[in-house]
């Protein structure tokens, strides 16, 4: 499984990134996260609001910052 | 157990209705509360200029939070209704003129942050909205905002905040059709255009009303979270000024006889970058000095409306042309509501 956190750099996206790696850890999930902040790379995923995140290329938040359980539902 | 039987909505709505009848009790009672803090706990001789101050920063400051805490709450169950998808959606090959004015009033609602700027231009221009559409979009998202309106309705009345509701749609509808009309498509970066966008989220998903209120509270947790500190500081600067700048200080240089303070302002405002929780009480204190309405309302909005900050990032998907256009463009808007407000308040 791929989790791809998109975010230009923002305060909100290294929130974002900091829940998700949490929740992975505290999983024990061997999910890979990714960190993608190219602009190309956002509009090419249809991002658009940021931070957003996807799981295996869908797209399943965008805007805002993800609560930890809605992160362990999209693993689940 | 019978109680917790007893169906959510129930519980939703007495929980509404208490939180808006303590709401109202605060709100009612802040004046009484002010004074006595001011002369009756604190002991401060009244008339006295620090005593002015006091009492001003003590009245003005839990108004301006609990109109926020309301007004916020509010505009976040709204923002749940709308998505940039949607908008996007909505949007998308309409033709400018109509385009333009959803595309303003669709930019006070949909949730933004100029962080997003770039991903959602590229997101709207390879979707097929026009670029003049998609600027009337970038230039009332940040512009009118529900803190800005709870702000200048709380310190300056509802006349002021419903004229700068209605300046700043205009000139977001206005800029962006002469920006559409210039043809200027050659100065976005050629990358944008060779983007394959995806649809991005669906979006569609159906919220509940516990997701809306939800919606809300989160607002009130980041929006209030965030600006209360400026909030606080510009109330704190604009009760200084209330307390300590002599009446009519500043009629000579930001007075309606001044002209060339207009176009001063809004030059200084540019390149700022605040929000309107910072800027409009001191906004408001300057006025009780006698600067001018228009004067004070045009530096605000091109502190709020253009950032070097957002500008820096536009820049990524925007060459230097079309930059120089948009804040040309909206300067002279915003120049031009300050002159009307200075003509007609």
């Amino acid at each position: 499984m791929v989790i791809t956190v998109y975010g230009p750099g923002c305060a909100r996206c290294h929130e974002t990134e900091r829940v998700v790696r949490n929740v992975l850890a505290e999983l024990q999930s061997d999910a890979d996260l990714q960190k993608v902040s190219d602009y190309q790379a956002m509009a090419a995923a249809g991002v658009l609001a940021t931070p957003a995140v996807a799981i295996d290329g869908v797209i399943k938040l965008s805007g805002r910052i993800p609560k930890p359980d809605e992160v362990k539902a999209w693993l689940a | 157990m019978p109680v917790m039987a007893k169906p959510r909505w129930l519980w939703m709505a007495v929980g509404g209705l208490a939180g808006a009848a303590v709401w109202t009790l605060a709100y009612r009672n802040l004046a009484g509360v002010a004074r006595w803090v001011t002369y009756g706990l604190a002991g401060l001789e009244p008339g006295s200029r620090l005593s002015s101050a006091v009492e001003f920063f003590l009245y003005e400051a839990p108004k301006v939070l609990l109109l926020l805490v309301l007004v916020v709450f509010g505009v976040g169950i709204i923002r749940s209704f709308f998505t940039p998808e949607r908008t996007r959606r909505a949007l998308a090959g309409r033709r400018e003129s109509v385009g333009n004015v959803l595309a303003a009033l669709l930019g006070t609602v949909t949730p933004f942050c100029s962080c997003s700027a770039v991903p959602l231009f590229i997101g709207f221009v390879t979707a097929g909205v026009p670029l003049g559409v998609t600027f009337s979009f970038l230039i009332s998202a940040p512009m009118v905002n529900e803190v800005a309106l709870v702000l200048l309705f709380g310190l300056l009345g509802w006349k002021v905040a419903a004229l700068y509701l209605a300046t700043g749609l205009a000139i977001a509808i206005a800029a962006g059709w002469v920006i559409g009309r210039l043809g200027l498509e050659r100065h976005v970066e050629p990358w944008v255009f060779e983007v394959r966008a995806g649809a991005g989220a669906d979006g569609d998903a159906p919220l509940s009303l516990d997701d809306r209120i939800r919606a809300g509270t989160d607002a009130v947790a980041d929006i209030v979270g965030k600006v209360w500190p400026w909030v606080l500081g510009g109330i704190a600067v604009g009760a200084g000024i209330h307390g300590y700048v002599p009446e009519h200080f500043l009629a000579g240089i930001m007075g309606r006889g001044a002209w060339w303070s207009v176009p001063l302002a809004v030059a200084m405002g540019i390149p700022m970058y605040s929000n309107a929780a910072g800027i409009v009480p001191v906004v408001q204190a300057l006025i009780g000095k006698g600067a001018a309405l228009g004067t004070v309302l045009a530096f605000m909005m091109a502190v709020i409306a253009l950032s070097l900050p957002e500008l820096v990032i536009l820049r990524k998907v925007l060459r230097l042309p079309l930059i120089a256009v948009f804040v040309g463009v909206v300067g002279t808007g915003i120049l031009v509501v300050g002159y009307l407000f200075n003509a007609v308040l």
